[in-house]
């Protein structure tokens, strides 16, 4: 394990130093052991990463399949690989859940599976919801209220939706045995005690861990930088920006707003290598910004710490919170939260 | 004189001098105090400030260690501090400079959540990468301290590892020197990294 052999990088990675290549050389299983050895946590950055670009399996994809995901606020949490989790039993799932729900609602009270209640939940797999062939297939989880009027149609009302899905998640699945199913990213949307109720059995069935999803200021220059980056036929929004300024008694909050198309030439002045983003354009791209800022406003916005953004593409907020608005990079936004819940497990 | 050089003063009797660099003034005054109350056989004397260099038009002592602070929550502290090196000697180097690092650590309460979720930590604030300052330590050749300057104890304890390393650096332990202290520290990192 000492020797890491530098032949393994690929080409793209043809870096100077030889700390770039101790990182991207070794698989995620000898990291893993060569940082328990040390008794440290090497939090390996990747020095580049690719723009979002539409993938193979996308064009599998249904628009109008999928056309719910977007335009809705999803609250992100990472979760642990599943434990004998199978799609062929989601019928089963379903009764199983709904029936948990109803006990929680009417604690104390007797409750028998495949009994009529006012909640029904379904699970359906989401095709086409993946980056590579290996990654699991994603599912979706609905909880719909039954309307209580006596029709013979009767109108299901959607109260909560969460969804799981592993975009790109090959270190991941490398580690993992057959037992387990990976889906380390589950957005979820709807009342936060359902969100609970339904984690908790999740849990409780398949011996997994949920844990809210924050996503930090320096990640989220990176979604600003790489989903200006995307290229869009027409914009839809403006690219905005939240700081929040720590000062006592209450935090001051300092909201930016560019022009689409401006952010897009300030980003195509700074990108230098086709196809990918690297950690220098991030961070030229967000000191420009820092700069004009600085320039009329005389306020160092580097010393306050970023909260949102929003583009076109997506929209993020540091609490966890998610709006994807494009239907075209919706696969590339997804693999990079993938890596934040694969990065918060490990 | 816009550049700091270790050795151009004579050094005080029984004096020893550390300066504190970094946008964090609430944090450095409190480390700050934090140190004075150590007890040192020598005489410590701890100045702040915001950046170099130094207005020099003010009369002080020889300084004998630099400690540069960087919060992970502003990326305006570590520009300063790269700013800031740059009106330091190199001589310095050899053991008299330290970077100190704050607010990397994780909340240690969790806040309450329903059915056992957990909160995320501070670590949701960092605006820069850990990696980015291992990176500057490296590169300057200075030994690299984490701390929570926000919590007593942690400041405490950082506070006599600093109070050591100056007494070091101004000479006051006899038969250990600033330059037998950074190749100790040095050592027990991973050799393979070490030339970046």
């Amino acid at each position: 394990m000492d020797s890491y052999d530098t032949s393994e990088s690929t080409p793209r990675h043809s870096a100077s130093s030889r700390l770039k290549d101790y990182f991207i050389g070794a698989t995620p299983l000898q990291k893993r052991l060569e940082s328990v050895r040390k008794l440290t946590s090497f939090i390996p950055t990747p020095p580049r990463r690719k723009i979002p670009q539409c993938s193979q399996l996308q064009e599998d994809n249904d628009p109008q399949k999928v056309a719910f995901l977007l335009h809705k606020q999803w609250t992100l949490y990472s979760l642990t690989p599943l434990y004998k989790f199978s799609y062929t039993n989601l019928k089963e799932y379903s009764r199983l859940l709904s029936a948990f729900i109803a006990a929680e609602k009417q604690k104390g009270l007797a409750v028998e599976v495949g009994e009529d209640f006012n909640i029904k939940v379904t699970f359906s797999t989401l095709l086409g919801m993946k980056g590579t062939q290996r990654d699991s297939e994603a599912f979706l989880v609905q909880i719909l209220s039954k309307s209580q009027l006596p029709y013979e149609n009767r109108e299901h009302k959607v109260l909560w939706t969460g969804w799981f899905c592993c975009i790109f998640g090959d270190s991941l699945l490398e580690t993992v045995s057959e037992d387990f199913t990976c889906v380390p990213l589950f957005l979820a949307n709807g009342a936060e005690t359902n969100t609970a109720i339904v984690g908790t059995w999740f849990q409780k069935t398949f011996d997994c861990y949920f844990s809210p999803l924050a996503i930090n200021a320096f990640n989220l220059s990176w979604m600003a930088a790489m989903w200006t980056a995307c290229k869009m036929d027409q914009y839809m929004a403006a690219t905005e920006f939240l700081w929040s300024v720590p000062c006592s008694p209450q935090s001051l909050d300092i909201s930016y707003a560019i022009h689409p198309e401006d952010a897009k030439a300030l980003w195509d002045s700074v990108h230098k290598t086709p196809g990918e983003v690297t950690q220098e354009e991030v961070d030229l791209f967000m000191d420009c910004l820092y700069s004009h800022f600085h320039r009329h406003f005389k306020i160092h916005l580097s010393a306050t710490r970023l909260v949102r953004v929003s583009t076109s593409v997506a929209s993020a907020h540091t609490d966890g919170k998610i709006k994807i608005l494009c239907h075209k990079y919706l696969i590339g936004v997804l693999a990079y939260l993938t890596e934040l819940a694969i990065f918060q497990i490990d | 004189m816009s550049v700091l050089r270790p050795l151009d003063k004579q050094p005080g009797l029984n004096t020893a001098t550390i300066l504190l660099v970094g946008t964090e003034d609430a944090l450095l005054q409190q480390l700050a105090d934090s140190m004075l109350k150590e007890d040192c056989a020598s005489e410590l004397k701890v100045h702040l400030a915001r950046s170099l260099p130094l207005p020099s038009n003010v009369n002080r002592p020889r300084i004998d260690l630099i400690v540069f602070v960087v919060n992970l929550h502003s990326k305006y502290s570590l520009r300063n501090v790269e700013e800031s090196l740059h009106h330091v000697d190199t001589t310095f180097f050899l053991g008299k400079v330290g970077f100190l690092i704050t607010g990397a650590a994780k909340a240690d309460i969790p806040a309450r959540g329903p059915h056992g979720f957990s909160a995320a930590g501070r670590e949701g604030h960092c605006s820069i990468h850990r990696n980015t300052v291992v990176r500057l330590a490296r590169t300057y050749r200075s030994p690299l301290l984490f701390c929570d300057l926000e919590v007593e104890g942690f400041r405490a304890t950082v506070a006599q590892r600093l109070v050591r390393m100056l007494q070091i650096c101004a000479g006051h332990v006899p038969g250990v020197s600033a330059l037998n202290l950074l190749s100790l520290l040095r050592s027990s990192e991973n050799p393979a990294l070490e030339d970046v």
